[in-house]
């Protein structure tokens, strides 16, 4: 039971959203892109997505300055 | 400006802003233009820098639901925002409305030095210039040396993507 957080390998977490993996990884809210196996993930619904076992997820973070 | 010089015959820009003291550390803008519309101005040192770059100006402050809307005709899109925030809603934005179109984004711009940390990652249509190592710009400073370091680095992987794009 595992998924790709970042190219490295994580627990899956039964019935765990994209909001609840963002929290367990300690990663900032509202500063980030999400995709799952190449699918991105609005923001919005970050708390309606489940991540299925054996995803690949990449949290893409983003710092402010330009 | 460098997309211009190295030859890219159509821009479109998008901004609200005009031009600020505090931009001409590290924009391409100068003393004489402080106060003008940003847009304006980028079309004139363009002009008065090289032939044949159509800059098309869209005075628009980006707002999540439409900020996708001006670039449904570029072959490129690039990501030049100040706010992380911002960055993470138009990057999320035109990779969900725009799938199809490539994107090149930076983050982390802010500092001195360390410029051995920037490194290129893609996924998928999605290319990101990046300092992960970076402070926030509310705790750095943004200066034109690492700023147009980023800068360039997008252009050049523009360049990249309009040459397989056009052949």
């Amino acid at each position: 039971m595992t998924i790709t957080v970042n190219r490295r390998p994580a627990e899956h977490v039964e019935g765990e959203t994209v909001g609840d993996l963002l929290k367990r990884m300690k990663y900032s809210f509202p500063l980030v892109v999400v995709k799952i196996d190449g699918r991105v993930i609005a923001k919005s619904a970050f708390s309606s997505t489940p991540i299925e076992d054996g995803s690949s997820v990449d949290v893409i973070h983003l710092t402010s300055g330009g | 400006m460098a997309l211009a010089r190295a030859g890219v015959g159509r821009l479109v820009v998008v901004d609200f802003d005009n031009v600020e003291e505090s931009n001409l550390n590290r924009q391409y803008y100068f003393l004489d233009q402080v106060g003008r519309p940003k847009l304006e101005c980028l079309r004139e040192n363009i002009e008065r820098a090289v032939r044949g770059c159509q800059v098309d100006m869209v005075d628009m402050k980006l707002e999540r639901g439409s900020m996708f809307r001006p670039f449904g005709d570029v072959d490129v899109v690039v990501e030049a925002l100040d706010r992380a925030s911002t960055k993470a809603a138009f990057i999320e934005e035109v990779m969900l409305r725009l799938p199809e179109k490539p994107i090149v984004a930076a983050s982390g711009v802010a500092g001195i030095g360390a410029s051995e940390r920037i490194v290129y990652s893609r996924y998928g249509k999605l290319h990101l210039i990046e300092d992960p190592e970076a402070r926030s710009s509310d705790d750095d400073v943004l200066l034109a040396p690492k700023v147009c370091l980023f800068a360039h680095y997008q252009a050049n992987v523009v360049l990249e993507i309009l040459l397989e794009v056009n052949g």
